[in-house]
């Protein structure tokens, strides 16, 4: 494909000027950040809208009728406004601020799971979701007997959907990532969304690793659900989002109750306030948001295809450096470098543990994450307790794998 | 490798490359316990042959990285043919040399599942160090003395205290099973 379909390519040497962070030296060496799944650096335009939130803005929100609590209002619903812009929504009231994904995901199990999925219902999520998206529905099958049904990771990194049809048949929901934390398996939730609808299911799709790092269309997608978080998406801690349909939020009883969710409140009874605002229960991240929306701003910046394009690319400079190097002493998870596997590489060097490995990138100023994930059940299908994980940001260039690379034979001196 | 040094130390790595106790007894009559590090997915299980309140034979099974290993590794030949008391006595030691006080480790707490801490501080704070207890309990922590280093690293003190907990699980069992007489 042509550069030109992506627009402009990222200067990555002046995107790296926006994250003070990367100024940083650790162990005498340059910080050479590679854990982004994780959790993402924070540009100086997040950092100075929140800054300045603070300094003139700061005030609680849908109450007061001064002019700052106007402004605060008008700048928390302007982030919603962006965030709906950025994923598709139909309007803003799609989109509900929780405190991250996880949240979002038992949003829906505590909410529409619950009024919706019985001891004789059954569900289908997958082997390699993250427990984020597995646990809320693990509880609900513990609660109430619902019955889980799981798609198999295949041979290749990639989910079998021979099974599909079969699973699908009966149930009522599948819950599924768009984006692997684990091996960067891209599933086709497309196809998986339009199969369960077919056979009458709704469709979660965790995005936490997807929003980020992906154009994304929530109806494109074919979704009701997504969950994503903030500060994966170089936004702020504290703030994630649940994007649900309009009706389907609507028929759903609210989560949290208290504050702000509210409508009316008698002392036998209360009604709800309108979405988005009924499952936003107490004063909300309001500086997060803002946060939210000036990373969602920077990364329209940036534009969403130009940054596929570049962690595609530096995804497979990766994988290639790191085979060329190191043969088949290092074994990489997951699918082929290519269009089905976001920017993420799990891996293991000879037989040192990824605990140790970590440790000695750390001397190196390498961060990546080093342990399961998140994702025990993925983890005991692949046979491994750990993993290393490098993952890849708009402010990762081939300087950064080139150091990456390096530094894993010095595990050598140790552990050769 | 600068600056790992004081984590890396030689003995460390014979105890990783050459682990002693390896294996599993079975079970029962071998007591069996399992430890999980939240934080990073290393299991250990420790296999525990009792003959009265000596430690007549004890294997370690499980993954882990060369820390977890090691201190695996070192406890076992540490407590092994030994008494429950010097048992207790040795995680005691130990737990005073991570800079480990309180309850946390002695086996009639719960440290081991507690979050990012690296450790409970219960009510009678103990700052002696792990000579100093292992020299007032009459017992030598050895070839673990090597593991002090994992101090300066906090997030791998819980690497190094997987198997101590899971130990100290295993001899609550041997202790309810050996039963009021």
């Amino acid at each position: 494909m042509a550069l030109n379909d992506f627009g402009p390519p990222l200067d990555v040497a002046r995107i790296k000027k926006d994250f003070p962070i990367l100024d940083r030296v650790v162990h005498g060496k340059r910080l050479v950040y590679l854990d982004s799944a994780s959790s993402a650096q924070k540009p100086l335009p997040v950092l100075d809208a929140m800054q300045r939130y603070y300094e003139t803005t700061h005030a609680n929100v849908h109450r007061g009728v001064y002019q700052i609590a106007q402004e605060a209002t008008e700048l928390y619903e302007g982030a919603r406004a962006k965030v709906a812009a950025f994923i598709g929504a139909a309007a803003p009231a799609e989109v509900v601020f929780t405190k991250n994904a996880t949240e979002a995901v038992n949003l829906v199990a505590y909410t529409w799971g619950r009024a919706n999925l019985g001891t004789t219902d059954a569900m289908v999520t997958s082997e390699i979701e993250h427990h984020a998206n597995f646990v809320p529905w693990l509880q609900l099958h513990q609660e109430k007997g619902t019955e889980l049904r799981f798609l198999p990771l295949g041979e290749d990194g990639t989910l079998d959907l021979d099974q599909l049809d079969q699973l699908l048949d009966g149930a009522k929901l599948l819950a599924v990532t768009a984006a692997s934390n684990v091996l960067g398996t891209l599933p086709p939730v497309r196809l998986l969304a339009d199969a369960a609808h077919a056979a009458g299911a709704l469709v979660l799709v965790d995005g936490a690793q997807y929003v980020p790092h992906l154009p994304t269309d929530v109806r494109e997608m074919g979704a009701d659900f997504v969950a994503f978080t903030g500060h994966k998406m170089l936004g702020p801690t504290g703030i994630g989002a649940l994007w649900g349909r309009r009706e389907l939020l609507e028929s759903m009883p609210p989560f949290l109750t208290g504050g702000e969710m509210i409508r009316d409140v008698r002392l036998d009874g209360f009604t709800t306030n309108d979405v988005p605002w009924k499952f936003e229960a107490g004063t909300p991240p309001i500086a997060e948001a803002v946060g939210l929306g000036a990373a969602v701003d920077y990364l329209n910046g940036l534009g969403m295809s130009a940054v596929r394009a570049h962690e595609q690319a530096l995804t497979a400079y990766a994988m290639r450096a790191l085979k060329e190097r190191y043969g088949d002493d290092i074994s990489i998870h997951g699918p082929p470098p290519g269009s089905e596997r976001a920017g993420i590489v799990s891996f293991a060097y000879k037989d040192v543990h990824a605990h140790d490995l970590s440790q000695v990138l750390d001397q190196a100023g390498v961060c990546v994450r080093a342990g399961h994930h998140c994702a025990k059940p993925l983890m005991r299908r692949l046979g491994v307790t750990a993993t290393a994980r490098a993952s890849f940001s708009v402010y990762n260039d081939e300087a950064d794998v080139d150091v990456l690379v390096d530094a894993i034979g010095q595990a050598d001196a140790l552990f050769g | 490798m600068p600056g790992l040094e004081d984590l890396y130390r030689e003995i460390i790595l014979d105890h990783y490359r050459n682990p002693r106790n390896r294996g599993e007894l079975e079970s029962p009559p071998a007591l069996r316990a399992e430890g999980f590090n939240p934080l990073c997915g290393d299991e250990v299980v420790i296999y525990l042959a009792m003959g009265g309140d000596v430690i007549t034979d004890l294997k370690i099974a499980g993954q882990g990285c060369s820390i977890s290993q090691s201190s695996a590794s070192m406890m076992s030949a540490a407590v092994k043919g030994k008494t429950l008391a010097q048992a207790r006595s040795t995680i005691r030691a130990f737990r005073a040399m991570m800079s480990l006080h309180g309850q946390a480790l002695d086996g009639h707490g719960d440290g081991a599942s507690g979050g990012g801490g690296t450790g409970a501080v219960g009510p009678e704070e103990d700052e002696r160090t792990g000579a100093e207890v292992a020299a007032a309990e009459g017992v030598s922590l050895g070839d673990l003395e090597a593991l002090q280093g994992v101090v300066k690293f906090p997030v791998r003190i819980k690497c190094a205290t997987l198997s101590w907990h899971t130990l100290a699980q295993a001899l609550d069992e041997a202790e309810k099973g050996a039963g009021p007489d």
